[in-house]
């Protein structure tokens, strides 16, 4: 009987089994149905197009790793390699052949009326050594900066991988280093000459009688004329430019992306390419381009005639303030 | 000769991080670097890939392009190698790279970046083969051997294949066949300008 019994219980276990596994089996089958990897699987031409980049999740800590495909940089390649070596050489030889082509026309801007012999200051101390601080540093930073895009094709084949690696690894340091200073001294500028460069009707009248270097007229300009002013402005503006961008590149992952670095070296490429071809200008002027301009930045004192002749209305206004300080006689040299 | 390229089958990957560790490994890479990683796409979604990935060794590689000092080469085996005596650490190659393989040591001030560090493909640097000294700038010289790279050899799913491109094609195109779907060859339009027709 109880022999009976048991082999009830095994059936009726068994019939229950078989239909749980009956009940269940539908359910299982449709299994690989919901997850079929083929329909679902991530594409990635897709995922290219709609994003640009390809970002998963990580395990190490390096959170930018997590981008595993981000073919833009093929362009910032493009942007690097061939278009700004056209806009750098076209902005920076083209400036070089036009002030050559300049001063065999035109030459050095003459004072008409001799030096007179009297000196009155035109720039401080503190200005000079600002200026002179800031312009080291930018033709420092200008060389380091144009090695890095143009040095390759240029030198390195000419004077040998080490050799060329050598300087370039000093050059990055200078550039990074010198970029402080350089910064610093823009403020500086920025904020001790602001006064005198705010655009007004007179530059209007001197840019329309062409700043007096075209012809030989005379606009009448205070401390600071219209190309003066826009130097500022190029120096305050570009160099500010110049360094958001070059302390982005400096401070890599800050708060910023690949992307944001591939924009701020397009950027500081491109400000720093014009930045040289302005300066170039800057510097023609205040040396062979005209007569008695270097002395000013140079000694800090400018000939009476020569401030008469270029900055009429500054020189009235400092003789008329009558100070000792603004004009003081000086024996001809 | 043969054109080295890597190749993740994702519907392989189970995302252990075997590769990433056998590289850290077998080539000594230092603190803070990785050269190889895995990253999971739709994580816990229906269709979630990951994808162990690298330095890709491209065709026309953009690092070498848009390096200021020229410190890289490709092998006979199309294998993109640099110098590391000659690298300056600026940086242009990881704006350029479309994998994200380059990086550098924090060394020195403000995070400078110092000489860069990146995949050889186990087939260490400009060194003589095999050296100490290539041994501690690269890792290890594994083609030098004959072997293929440690993260590819030791891959528990066979997912991460290195070698002849033309071989792992094959071996994935066989694959994909068999098993009726393929996610792609993961990056090889954009490295090599072509992808596996499956």
């Amino acid at each position: 009987m109880a022999k009976i019994v048991a082999h009830m219980r095994l059936i009726a276990g068994a019939l229950a089994l078989a239909i749980v596994v009956a009940l269940s089996a539908p359910v299982s089958a449709q299994q690989p149905n919901s997850v079929n990897p083929t329909a679902d699987a991530v594409k990635e031409q897709q995922l290219l197009q709609q994003l640009k980049m390809i970002q998963g999740r990580g395990t190490i800590p390096d959170v930018k790793s997590y981008v595993i495909e981000h073919p833009v940089g093929r362009n910032w390649q493009e942007f690097h390699s061939v278009t700004l070596r056209w806009i750098g050489a076209i902005a920076i030889l083209g400036m070089l052949l036009l002030l050559v082509i300049f001063y065999l026309w035109r030459g050095m801007v003459r004072l008409e009326s001799g030096r007179s012999g009297r000196k009155i200051v035109r720039f401080n101390a503190f200005e000079r050594f600002v200026h002179w601080m800031t312009a080291t540093c930018f033709i420092i930073l200008a060389i380091t900066g144009l090695n890095i895009t143009f040095g390759r094709p240029l030198f390195a084949s000419t004077v040998g991988s080490e050799a060329f690696t050598t300087w370039s690894e000093w050059a990055k340091y200078a550039h990074n280093y010198l970029s402080f200073p350089f910064t610093i001294g823009v403020v500086l500028i920025f904020l001790m000459w602001i006064g005198g460069n705010i655009p007004n009707a007179v530059d209007v009248e001197w840019f329309k009688r062409g700043g007096g270097i075209v012809g030989d007229d005379h606009p009448p300009a205070y401390r600071f004329n219209g190309g003066q002013k826009a130097i500022y402005w190029i120096v305050v503006l570009g160099g500010g430019a110049v360094a958001i961008t070059g302390y982005t590149l400096m401070f890599p992952f800050y708060g910023t992306t690949i992307d944001t670095m591939q924009y701020a070296q397009m950027v500081h490429a491109v400000v720093a390419m014009l930045f040289i071809a302005a300066m170039l200008g800057h510097i023609y002027i205040g040396t062979i381009g005209m007569e008695g301009a270097f002395e000013a930045m140079g000694e800090g004192t400018v000939d009476v005639n020569w401030a008469k002749e270029h900055h009429r209305l500054w020189l009235e206004d400092e003789m008329g303030r009558g100070s000792p300080k603004g004009a003081r006689a000086q024996p001809a040299e | 000769m043969a054109r080295m390229k890597f190749l993740c089958d994702a519907d392989r990957c189970i995302e252990c991080n075997a590769c990433v560790t056998a590289c850290k490994n077998e080539n000594e890479v230092p603190w803070g670097i990785n050269r190889r990683r895995v990253v999971t796409l739709d994580d816990g979604k229906p269709g979630e890939r990951s994808i162990s990935m690298a330095c890709m060794h491209c065709t026309d590689a953009p690092c070498a392009a848009v390096c200021p000092v020229n410190c890289f080469y490709t092998t006979a085996d199309a294998v993109v190698l640099h110098s590391k005596d000659l690298c300056i650490g600026c940086g242009y190659c990881f704006y350029a790279c479309p994998f994200g393989a380059p990086q550098y040591p924090k060394v020195g001030n403000f995070g400078s970046r110092g000489k860069m560090d990146k995949c050889t493909f186990c087939a260490g640097g400009p060194e003589a083969d095999g050296t100490k000294e290539e041994f501690e700038k690269y890792g290890n010289n594994r083609l030098a051997e004959g072997k293929l790279p440690l993260c590819a050899e030791m891959c528990s799913t066979k997912s991460l294949l290195a070698g002849d491109g033309d071989v792992i094609a094959q071996i994935y195109k066989e694959r994909v066949a068999k098993r009726g779907y393929g996610s792609g060859a993961w990056g090889w339009q954009t490295a090599y300008k072509e992808s596996i027709a499956t």
